[in-house]
């Protein structure tokens, strides 16, 4: 792991792994962490120390940051303590320590995208949401690993090795967010960001035991987001509780005039959502999502989670998704088309890796490219390019837009019987370092429950729901409709409640 | 060849990778070879379906009309000039540069 200096160097630091004491644990939620620090009780400077102190002590074991920002991070705090002292009110996440997805720009650290092609790239600005974070006071403590440019289920993909799942280190985190999940998991940040483009927060959130946040297309600006499929990117956050993750989409959700697809809607007050009972909501249990392939002990643990809900008083109505098995033949098509376009930036020519064998311009891009992508990148690259190539663009490309928007009205239509729909995060819990990464296609199946709402732009969350017999988390998938945001986070406290033993 | 089931050839590899401004190895176009196959022979179920009377759907805000779209994020800004970076903090990120321009290998050749 390199440790960033405001000059710029970095430092090795290399520690024995560290196995013993407590790896998984829960972060204190935002409101105590605010309320001590406002209080006096706590400084912002000792929690921010306390947390790179658990991350030198975890981190060489999870690979879950790529790079800290210690110097900026201290210095956020002594300003929230600074308020404090003054008996000043504090911004909604003053004195919150996060970590930032390797994604997204953040000025004073690097910007890889797990991936050589971007090894030390310094965006000299901050993603919008990065800024908006910045602006609500948290402590920006630094950037996550993920798989490369975000393509990936297992975070494997990454060019600066895997992160491992702090729930079972012989496992994975998910991807590609799995830096982001397993930084909550194992308490080396209170919140992250993640983004999801076909599952990539909701996933690693599910094996992870956390809660992810899948926010309504254009609910969140892109601007910042390396992309990789931009009708489909989204920004959210990963937090421990819904309420935490709610406070946080507050901070993050609104327009932005510098992404283009940002949305103009009013933002609703998410965390008073997360207060109001499930009474009398109707949630749909799609049958398209609890067929074949469907662990039963994750079938079981999300049953007993829409158990929970009919208990507190929601009408729980059964109904059909039916193009649900295209998603995934449609994802791969239009996520690989739109990343093919987005990821030829990568040049060599303005900012990343340059081959130095290159001799002339033409060398010098395909060998600047060839040496800094990994397999998973160019096999990404190749199916698009193929898929909106001459005489296969009909066929694929155009074909899958079409499919495209079947899936979405299909969700649109529910929306007008269901106020919700509940489902898995993901057909199985994490599985093992390893065990799908020779098999793409395998890898991308690990997406069936997650791509169809990528696909149509709809809002959702995972929120832990009980876990298998040898411990492992599952996640509850919410899905509501675009700007549905309120009813999911709803639907999403009242599962938390009934896993935390909480009477409704 | 438009909309025949196709089976990728290791020279629709090649023309693929040249057209993407990649460079593979013998290896790795036998595996991508055999992975695009395989990944386009599950995506082949799409042809099951019958999309004659369906409009592609590019942007999420297709799926709206009018005034709701712009809700959802189709809002053009105003086409003024505003600040942007220095071109020193630019140039700052660049492999080559002399300052004022991105520097490359030669273009033309001969």
């Amino acid at each position: 792991m390199r440790e960033e200096h405001e000059d710029g160097s970095a430092k090795l630091t290399i520690n024995p792994p560290e196995t013993s004491g407590q790896l998984l644990e829960k972060p204190r939620s935002i409101r105590a962490l605010r309320t001590a620090i406002r209080e006096g009780n706590e400084s912002a400077t000792a929690v921010a120390e306390g947390y790179f102190a658990r991350i030198e002590r975890y981190n060489p074991l999870l690979n879950a940051y790529l790079s800290l920002t210690r110097d900026q991070a201290l210095e956020q705090a002594a300003a929230i303590d600074a308020l404090a002292g003054k008996g000043d009110p504090l911004p909604p996440l003053g004195g919150v320590p996060v970590g930032v997805k390797d994604v997204l720009a953040m000025r004073g650290a690097p910007a890889t995208a797990g991936s050589r092609i971007l090894e030390g790239y310094r965006p000299p600005y901050d993603a919008t949401a990065v800024a908006r974070l910045r602006k609500a006071g948290a402590v920006l403590l630094g950037k996550l690993n993920c798989d490369e440019f975000a393509m990936g289920s297992s975070n494997e993909n990454s060019a600066y090795g895997p992160v491992r799942n702090p729930v079972d280190t012989e496992r994975v985190p998910g991807g590609s967010s799995g830096g982001s999940a397993a930084a909550v998991a194992a308490n080396l940040a209170v919140v992250t960001l993640g983004t999801d483009t076909g599952g990539s927060i909701r996933q690693p959130a599910s094996f992870c035991g956390v809660v992810g946040v899948l926010p309504t297309y254009g609910r969140v600006s892109r601007y910042g987001l390396i992309a990789f499929a931009s009708s489909l990117d989204r920004v959210g956050p990963f937090a421990a509780s819904v309420e935490d993750a709610a406070q946080v989409l507050c901070v993050l959700a609104g327009h932005d005039s510098l992404d283009a697809t940002s949305a103009t809607q009013p933002v609703d007050d998410y965390a008073t959502a997360t207060e109001r009972d499930v009474k009398g909501m109707r949630i749909g249990i799609p049958e398209e999502y609890f067929g074949e392939g469907l662990d039963p002990e994750v079938r079981a643990a999300v049953e007993t989670g829409i158990d929970a809900l009919r208990a507190q008083g929601c009408e729980i109505r059964r109904i059909h998704l039916k193009h649900t098995q295209y998603a995934i033949p449609v994802y791969y098509l239009v996520a690989t088309a739109e990343a093919s376009a987005n990821l030829a930036r990568f040049d060599g020519v303005r900012f990343g890796h340059r081959s130095k064998s290159a001799t002339n311009l033409s060398s010098m891009y395909r060998l600047s490219r060839e040496e800094g992508f990994g397999a998973e990148v160019k096999r990404r690259i190749l199916l698009g390019t193929y898929a909106l190539s001459a005489g296969y663009y009909d066929a694929y490309y155009r074909k899958a837009q079409q499919v495209r928007r079947i899936l979405a009205e299909e969700f649109m239509a529910a929306f007008g019987e269901v106020d919700a729909i509940v489902a898995p995060t993901a057909p199985t819990a994490a599985f093992r370092l390893g065990e799908k990464s020779e098999d793409p296609l395998a890898m991308y199946l690990a997406d069936i429950y997650t791509v169809t709402a990528s696909l149509a732009g709809i809002c959702g969350l995972s929120v832990p729901c009980g876990a298998t017999a040898a411990g492992l988390p599952v996640g509850l998938q919410v899905l509501g409709p675009h700007f549905g945001e309120s009813a999911i986070f709803r639907v999403a406290a009242g599962v938390e409640r009934a896993m935390n033993g909480v009477d409704a | 060849m438009s909309g025949s089931a196709a089976t990728v050839s290791k020279e629709d590899v090649e023309r693929v990778a040249e057209l993407a401004n990649l460079e593979l190895g013998a290896d790795e176009t036998m595996r991508m070879q055999r992975d695009l196959n395989a990944i386009l022979g599950y995506v082949n179920q799409l042809r099951q379906i019958d999309t004659s009377q369906v409009e592609p759907m590019a942007q999420v805000s297709d799926l709206f009309a009018g005034a709701e779209a712009n809700g959802h994020g189709e809002s053009l800004r105003a086409d003024a000039v505003s600040a942007s970076l220095e071109r020193a903090t630019v140039m700052a990120s660049a492999p080559e540069t002399d300052g004022a321009f991105f520097k490359t290998p030669k273009v033309i050749e001969r």
